[in-house]
């Protein structure tokens, strides 16, 4: 079973968190500065697993983002990464080249994702199409307010040119990332 | 899908995420947080009732503000009021702020386990999957308590959607695994196992984790699964790649049912129904066979998906353990990934092979691929393929590869890295010494190992070398001679010296003959080290220059000047003070006979398991040594082992001074043990005014994990006792040993023996993380009137304890009247600069000092009679905690101390004890009644507890003490 699960930029910072096993906030805060530590002080060709206590790690980076499962000594660490890979390719789907800014001003979304698709650190539904309709239906069910002017009409999409270049796109079709590896993103450094 | 856009952004919130990620600092950014605050909380105040629209929004903006790392501490009402909105986003957001922001006050959980109910019966799919998420993923008792009942009905449903049941799956588990007495699937068990049945694939992946989970708790009510998971493995196994639609995953059809499939079976023995057995052996070969089948695509994806299969096939493969065929398939189809590019790959197949290297059939099919595994030790970049690498090569290891597993080792410990060098040296040691044929080769390479990595070379590693040594005689001229030359070295780790001392000590006679190794050298080249070696190094080396002056004496005059020069007799540190005044006397009045027996050679140590191998145990946790737990099956020839712990008295030098060294675990005997130590010792002697550490004010920082707090204002002072500090001092009343205290950082282990009015305790202190303790100090201290009743003495230990280390501390203890209050323990140390400040109660009890008396009916019902006086008695009717076992009693009673006597009281049901507690000042005669209900139903069951004694607050303490015990 998954035990966590972490999202967190190249410059530290924690973009989503679930956590399927109860913990004090302390406690998690502990573990995340300690993990993201460990993890970007790994180098890019390295494995993607790690023993870690008495858990086992894997990540893998997407773009500016890395993601980072805790599981179990008896998990598969393989699927595990193609779990992080499916719930990319979610993001990807549901946003449209997903970039971690859409991650950042979507969190809910985010979640709502990986809720759909993972509950209580097992795989739910794994097939790409059910996930999409069970979030579709729900925004389906929005309301249309009138009095929403949007200020950032999909501030996912306006954006695009002026401050996600193409290259901060969490490209899900290259193993390849490393480009990007010693790019520094301007739209990536939130609060520095 | 062009989605997101769809009119729910808010646009409050993105302005507000704008802002903080425009924020230039970290001041910048708090300040802008806390004006948000500051306005939510004037809204959510404010006299007009806000919508549901703004009620989400603010809520939303507040968990953002919490995500950021910021606490929250109020909007859980109105996150509360949007779950009954029937506005499907804002029961969204409602429920995401519970799920994240759970709040354990009990009339918030009220609400919510209220609107959770009327979505779980509003009969709205996406409303009752809303509710199954949050449940799954707060899962607190309370929502168990409340929904653990209704749950599998949903699940086992025949009008639930779908999507319901997967979640109602998963959301179950949840429960069970938070609280299984809540969740019974008693009717439900077999409707839920034929889910594994479903036609829709995703069912299935949901509800196979929680089929899993079960059977690993009842695996006979869950059997049936095997068959029904045997056959969907193979429907999917032998699909073509597309017949799976969706749940094909770059080619590979349903890579995570099948996974969780291959896992489900990992929870049973191989399947007894042949068929059954037949086709899933097909599956494991077809996917073995897959594995050598081109790639269906260059993605990544495809072939992990692949490989995730094929390593939880061999896992099940290794778990039967009864298939050599496969076996040997899974074990070559390792070999391939050795070499393979990707480096998960290679990191895998090392960590698979770990396994296989234990199974009998494949042990010599792991053992082809040591040229493979000691290349990736040298050569792999990353350090965590080289640790399985080294794993790997310890599993493999037999008496034919050892003495090359054992080099390769070695040479890798010289550049290995820092994080895992003790864990190596444990490791050489113990397969040094498993598979020594001779022990020239065994002395060899524990000495190779502290030259190499001298720092990392724990005191087990360097006691097991002595234990061996002196059990083994054919080795000691060796041994002598080798650390004689090692010792040559300028420059040699202290722990060369430690060794170098002790075997010159007891061996140097071995090679005096020669010149080169005359006394005088041998005497000399010790003494050029003795300057520069820490306090218990110079001890030891003090108890080996003794032994010389017996050895030679010759070299008597020579070792006399040494111990009489000030900084010797006049050392301010008083172990070492004592120790030279002692010898210098002991060599100056002792004549030489005396002196013979005195200084005798070290008797053999007993064979135990090795101190090592334990601490490798610990440190790896059980399993991760496996292939070393099959003692049965030694190989002949091993060493003569030596003691269990490496601390055991005959190593500490101090007792060398005394007469006739003891086989005795703890070196406990009755009056002199005491009497030989003498309140010299006492420098440390424990300040017996000082006030009773209840007035401390430093708060308890028992839980190490938390410990990033500063420390405490009132840092030096002990911190008052852990609230559970009773317990577990009742958890000692009936026994000597076991663990006293652990949380994340330390544990605390217990020894004690106990001979008429005396005791010795001997403390562990065990650092469980692997970052060093500093300035660890630790005081016993005797609160209230406890000080005229027990006199306690112990030694100051080490203010260092290295990660994975362990310390121990002896406290001599000394009852001089009859006592209640328990001695408290203080432990202050600093870990990552926090300091840990516990306090706890030694369990020193009153009646760790009963001799148990027998006597017959007659005699114990006349001594009854005598102590009538209503004072002599104490009475208690209690309630049995665990139900009534006869031999739990029985246990118990003599753990006590006293003697359990047979066929004395009337009823046979009754349990009598009599025995003497000893102090220095009287023996107080003691006779105990234990009358047990056994009849009354469970949950009935009582005890009536009886204690006469000749004294009145013994009667009452042990009555007390042993009330609690049942």
């Amino acid at each position: 079973m998954m035990q966590f699960m972490l999202l967190f930029s190249r410059q530290g910072k924690l973009r989503l968190q679930k956590w399927y096993v109860p913990l004090s906030d302390k406690e998690k805060k502990k573990i995340t500065r300690e993990l993201v530590q460990t993890v970007l002080a790994r180098k890019p060709k390295m494995c993607s697993f790690l023993e870690w206590r008495d858990l086992k790690i894997v990540y893998k980076r997407y773009a500016s983002l890395y993601f980072c499962c805790a599981i179990e000594d008896q998990d598969n660490e393989l699927i595990t990464l193609e779990i992080i890979h499916r719930y990319v390719e979610l993001l990807d789907k549901y946003f449209g080249s997903v970039c971690e800014l859409d991650i950042i001003f979507n969190f809910e979304k985010a979640y709502f994702i990986l809720d759909e698709f993972l509950l209580g650190g097992e795989a739910q539904e794994t097939s790409k199409k059910n996930v999409l309709k069970a979030i579709e239906q729900a925004d389906l069910l929005q309301e249309n307010l009138d009095f929403q002017i949007r200020l950032f009409p999909g501030c996912q999409r306006s954006r695009d040119s002026k401050e996600c270049s193409r290259r901060d796109r969490i490209d899900i079709n290259t193993m390849a990332l490393h480009q990007a590896v010693h790019l520094t993103l301007p739209a990536a450094c939130l609060f520095a | 899908m062009p989605a997101v856009s769809k009119g729910d952004g808010m646009r409050g919130l993105a302005v507000f995420i704008s802002d903080i990620r425009n924020c230039k600092s970290k001041e910048a950014e708090i300040k802008r947080i806390n004006k948000e605050l500051a306005n939510i909380r004037s809204k959510f105040k404010g006299d007009k009732a806000l919508d549901g629209y703004s009620k989400k929004k603010y809520v939303c903006k507040l968990l953002f503000i919490f995500l950021l790392g910021h606490d929250i501490d109020f909007g859980h009402m109105e996150a509360v009021n949007l779950l009954s909105s029937n506005k499907y986003t804002e029961k969204q957001i409602g429920y995401l702020f519970i799920s994240v922001l759970v709040n354990s006050n009990s009339e918030l959980i009220r609400l919510i386990n209220n609107a959770i109910k009327n979505d779980l019966s509003s009969r709205n799919p996406t409303f009752m999957c809303l509710a199954l998420h949050c449940i799954a993923n707060v899962g607190s008792r309370e929502m168990a308590e409340a929904f653990a009942g209704e749950i599998p009905r949903i699940l086992v449903a025949g009008d639930t959607m779908d999507s319901v049941k997967q979640s109602a799956a998963l959301c179950l588990l949840r429960l069970y695994k938070t609280c299984p007495d809540l969740v019974l699937m008693g009717e439900w068990t077999s409707r839920v196992v034929h889910l594994l049945n479903d036609q829709h694939m995703g069912v299935v992946t949901a509800a196979i984790s929680l089929i899993t989970c079960l059977s690993q708790k009842n695996p006979d009510e869950f059997k049936t699964c095997v068959s029904l998971a045997v056959s969907r493995l193979s429907r999917i196994v032998s699909s073509a790649s597309t017949d799976l639609q969706d749940y094909t995953y770059y080619f590979v059809p349903a890579p995570w049912l099948s996974c969780k499939l291959l896992r489900l079976l990992q929870c049973y023995p191989p399947p007894e129904d042949g068929a059954v057995k037949g086709r899933l052996v097909e599956c494991l070969e077809t996917i073995l066979n897959k594995a050598q089948e081109p790639p269906k695509s260059k993605k990544v994806q495809h072939s992990n998906a692949k490989n995730a299969i094929l390593f939880e096939a061999i896992a099940l493969i290794i778990h039967y353990d009864s298939e050599p065929n496969l076996l040997v398939r899974a074990c070559n189809q390792l070999g391939q990934f050795l070499q393979h590019r990707e480096t998960n790959l290679r990191y895998l197949a090392l960590e698979s092979m770990c396994t296989l290297a234990s199974s009998e059939f494949s042990h010599e099919a792991v053992k082809t691929h040591i040229e493979t595994v000691i290349n990736a030790l040298k050569t792999e970049r990353d350090v965590s393929v080289r640790q399985r690498a080294a794993d790997l090569l310890y599993a493999m290891c037999d008496r034919s590869n050892a003495k090359q597993i054992v080099a390769e080792m070695l040479s890798y410990l010289e550049t290995a890295d820092y994080s895992i060098r003790e864990e190596m040296v444990l490791k050489v040691a113990i397969l040094a010494e498993k598979y020594a044929v001779d022990y020239s080769w065994y002395v060899d390479t524990i000495l190779n190992l502290i030259r190499i990595a001298g720092d990392y070379v724990s005191e087990e590693v360097w006691y097991r070398v002595i234990q061996i040594v002196i059990n083994r005689d054919d080795v000691q001229g060796y041994a002598a001679k080798t650390v004689f030359e090692a010792l040559q070295a300028p420059a040699c780790h202290e722990n060369m010296v430690k060794v170098g001392g002790y075997i010159l000590g007891e061996f140097g006679n071995l090679i005096a003959g020669d010149p080169r190794s005359s006394p005088l050298v041998q005497f000399n080249l010790l003494h050029s080290k003795f300057h520069l070696c820490s306090v218990p190094t110079r001890a030891l080396l003090l108890s080996a220059y003794i032994k010389f002056i017996n050895l030679f004496p010759e070299t008597k005059s020579t070792i006399q000047e040494v111990l009489r020069c000030d900084s010797q007799i006049r050392n301010s540190d008083v172990e070492l003070q004592q120790r030279a005044v002692e010898y210098l006397k002991l060599s100056s009045i002792a004549s030489t006979d005396v002196l013979a027996t005195v200084l005798e050679e070290m008797p053999p140590f007993p064979e135990r398991e090795s101190s090592i191998l334990a601490k490798l145990k610990k440190k790896k946790g059980p399993g991760a040594v496996s292939v070393e737990l099959e003692d049965g099956k030694r190989e002949g020839g091993e060493l003569n082992g030596g003691g269990e712990r490496g601390d055991t008295p005959a190593m500490s030098a101090s007792n060398a001074s005394t007469p006739s060294p003891s086989a005795d675990l703890l070196g406990l005997r009755p009056a002199p043990a005491v009497g030989s130590a003498p309140p010299s010792v006492g420098s440390l002697l424990v300040d017996v005014f000082s006030e009773g550490p209840a007035a401390a004010s430093a708060g308890v920082n028992d839980d190490g994990f938390l410990s990033s707090a500063p420390p405490p204002a009132a840092s030096e002072e002990p911190a008052p006792p852990l609230p559970e500090a009773e317990d577990l001092l009742n958890k000692f009343v009936c026994k000597n040993n076991g663990v006293l205290f652990e949380n994340q950082l330390l544990q605390i282990g217990i020894k004690s023996e106990y001979r008429q009015n005396l005791g010795r305790m001997y403390l562990f202190y065990g650092n469980k993380t692997s970052v060093q303790f500093v300035s660890f100090s630790t005081a016993v201290s005797c609160p209230g009137e406890l000080p005229t009743q027990l006199n306690l003495q112990t030694k100051t230990v080490e203010p260092l304890i290295e990660g994975g280390a362990q310390v121990q501390q002896v406290v001599n203890i000394e009852c001089l009247t009859d006592f209640i209050d328990a001695p408290l323990l203080n432990i202050k140390f600093r870990y990552g600069g926090a300091l840990q400040n516990i306090t706890l109660k030694l369990p020193v009890t009153i009646n760790k000092f009963f001799q148990p008396t027998e006597m017959v009916s007659q005699e114990f019902f006349q001594r009854w009679k005598q102590l009538s006086q209503p004072q002599q008695e104490a009475q208690k009717i209690f309630k049995s905690g665990h139900g009534i076992d006869t031999e739990v009693v029985k246990a118990k009673l003599l753990g006590l101390g006293t003697a359990l006597l047979e066929n004395v009281d009337p009823n046979p049901e009754n349990f009598v004890c009599a025995g003497v507690i000893q102090t220095k000042g009287q023996q107080v005669g003691c006779l105990l009644r234990l009358e047990p209900n056994a009849q009354a139903q469970p949950g009935e069951q009582m005890y009536r507890l009886t204690l006469r004694s000749s004294k009145d607050t013994v009667s009452k303490r042990i009555c007390d003490l042993l009330s609690e015990q049942f």
